[in-house]
């Protein structure tokens, strides 16, 4: 951790103020674009100020698992290119991209918005497995907000492909899209010194003393939370981080159609 | 007799084949390519009697000597301290060099500039393996606290510091901030929180109009109007 950054935010704080001029909880500038890969099943472009990350939905029809043999499934990757950020490394994914994947993947999971069920062709044979990437163009902070608003708006623009006698037709799309009951957001809330602060960038993100990353539906319903940083919170500071994620959700989510 | 396919000032990029035959000789920036002269970098051609060079628009910094450059330190070791230059190459800061103050023997040298400190320093010394030496004695060459580090395209330091310094000074009166610029492309501000951004934001417009004509005024145009919004406010 950056000591003197860290001293330095809090300094600012004092006045009300960070790095960028942004108050507490203010957004930079957030754009979603949909449908921006002609090859993926589904897409969206995400920026968040400087941040830019590219998702890509892709389906297939796999074997289901065994516990679940009339369930489809998503499996969610995140690919930290290192043309984005000189911190990211060519080679198997690091714990940050693991982190990013299964937060995303968990937002989404466990709100129950997608029907599993719904994804089946065959019991025990034949089910749809939504595979999605998140690939970071560039990362100027933030990336969990930026992916979890971007592989829902992806999930949303998705079209399953034509799929006859066993076989997709992936240059052929269908009409049909995945149902989607809710649009779980992911906020990532940060505690610096004693202020909470949203949507951190880069040099936030290296003096951060706690980050809370909260899922939220539409209704406030709690989807799931991760917590990193190396000190701990109490539970009165993550019920206000709750609520500062559940308000600031609904702001971003009109940004998806 | 050779021909060459550049004119003076014209900007290149990359494999760009600068001229033919071996009437001319590669400079920084360009290599031979059987008998043709290519450009290694993007930048501006600069014919200088037979010698093709490119003065470089971007890329990362690379120590030289006498440059006044700010520091991290990575490492604290038995005889000094290990910094990282913002370029491809740490830098070593001996004992020797690092302060006038009296250090005794086994003293800790954490206490002095810990890991993760900033320190403006001087390189002394650069050798042809890039082994690099920097200095701490000398004037303005200090320990740096409080304040935020930004970091700049490093061949733009000239501009904003400015002819003797003018434009580094005309924004410190502006904002009243504290600033210190490293030859390193990394600028140290420190100052209120609106001085601070519009410092900021001075130095990141110096960066992308560096090219065009009439600079300080437009900076100076720039500083003025925020001021005077700022004072328009307090009214």
């Amino acid at each position: 951790m950056d000591r003197e950054l860290r001293s330095h935010i809090i300094k600012l704080a004092g006045s009300k103020t960070r790095l960028d001029g942004r108050g507490f909880t203010d957004y930079r500038d957030v754009s979603v674009e949909t449908g921006v890969l002609s090859t993926a099943e589904g897409s969206s472009r995400v920026k968040i100020g400087k941040t830019e990350i590219l998702v890509g939905v892709k389906v297939e029809v796999m074997k289901p698992y065994p516990d679940a043999p009339d369930k489809g499934s998503i499996m969610v990757g995140a690919e930290l290119l290192p043309m984005s950020s000189p911190n990211f490394e060519q080679g198997p994914p690091s714990i940050t991209a693991i982190e990013l994947a299964r937060v995303v993947d968990r937002g989404i999971r466990e709100s129950k918005s997608l029907d599993f069920k719904g994804l089946c062709i065959e019991p025990g044979e034949k089910v749809w497995m939504i595979i999605i990437d998140i690939c970071t163009i560039n990362h100027a902070g933030n990336l969990f907000d930026a992916a979890s608003l971007g592989v829902m708006a992806a999930l949303k623009d998705m079209r399953f492909p034509k799929y006859e006698d066993d076989k997709i037709d992936y240059k052929e799309k269908t009409d049909k899209k995945l149902e989607i009951t809710g649009t779980p957001i992911s906020v990532t809330v940060l505690k610096i010194g004693d202020n909470f602060m949203i949507d951190p960038d880069i040099e936030e993100e290296q003096a951060v003393d706690a980050r809370l990353s909260v899922a939220t539906l539409e209704d406030g319903t709690l989807c799931a939370m991760q917590k990193g940083g190396d000190t701990p919170l109490s539970s009165e500071e993550i019920i206000s981080m709750v609520d500062l994620a559940t308000e600031k959700a609904s702001d971003l989510r009109k940004h998806i159609k | 007799m050779g021909k060459i396919n550049v004119k003076d000032k014209d900007v290149v990029i990359p494999g760009e084949i600068l001229a033919e035959g071996m009437d001319n000789f590669p400079g920084s920036g360009t290599y031979r390519e059987g008998d043709n002269i290519a450009a290694s970098i993007v930048g501006l051609v600069s014919i200088d009697g037979r010698t093709i060079k490119l003065i470089p628009l971007s890329g990362r910094y690379i120590p030289k000597k006498f440059d006044t450059i700010i520091c991290k330190v990575i490492d604290v070791n038995m005889s000094g301290w290990r910094v990282d230059t913002n370029s491809p190459y740490s830098a070593m800061l001996s004992l020797k060099e690092a302060t006038s103050k009296f250090i005794e023997r086994g003293a800790d040298l954490r206490q002095i500039y810990d890991i993760g400190d900033s320190v403006v320093c001087k390189v002394t010394n650069v050798t042809s393996q890039m082994l690099v030496d920097v200095s701490m004695k000398g004037p303005g060459l200090m320990k740096l606290s409080g304040g935020r580090i930004l970091g700049v395209e490093n061949n733009k330091v000239p501009r904003i510091i400015g002819k003797q310094g003018s434009m580094v000074s005309m924004i410190k009166d502006a904002t009243g901030c504290n600033i210190v610029v490293g030859q390193n492309g990394l600028v140290w501000i420190n100052g209120s929180p609106e001085g601070e951004m519009k410092a900021i934001s001075a130095i990141h417009k110096i960066e992308q109009e560096s090219h065009m004509s009439g600079l300080t005024d437009n900076i100076k145009q720039f500083l003025g109007s925020k001021i005077e919004n700022k004072d328009g406010e307090k009214n």
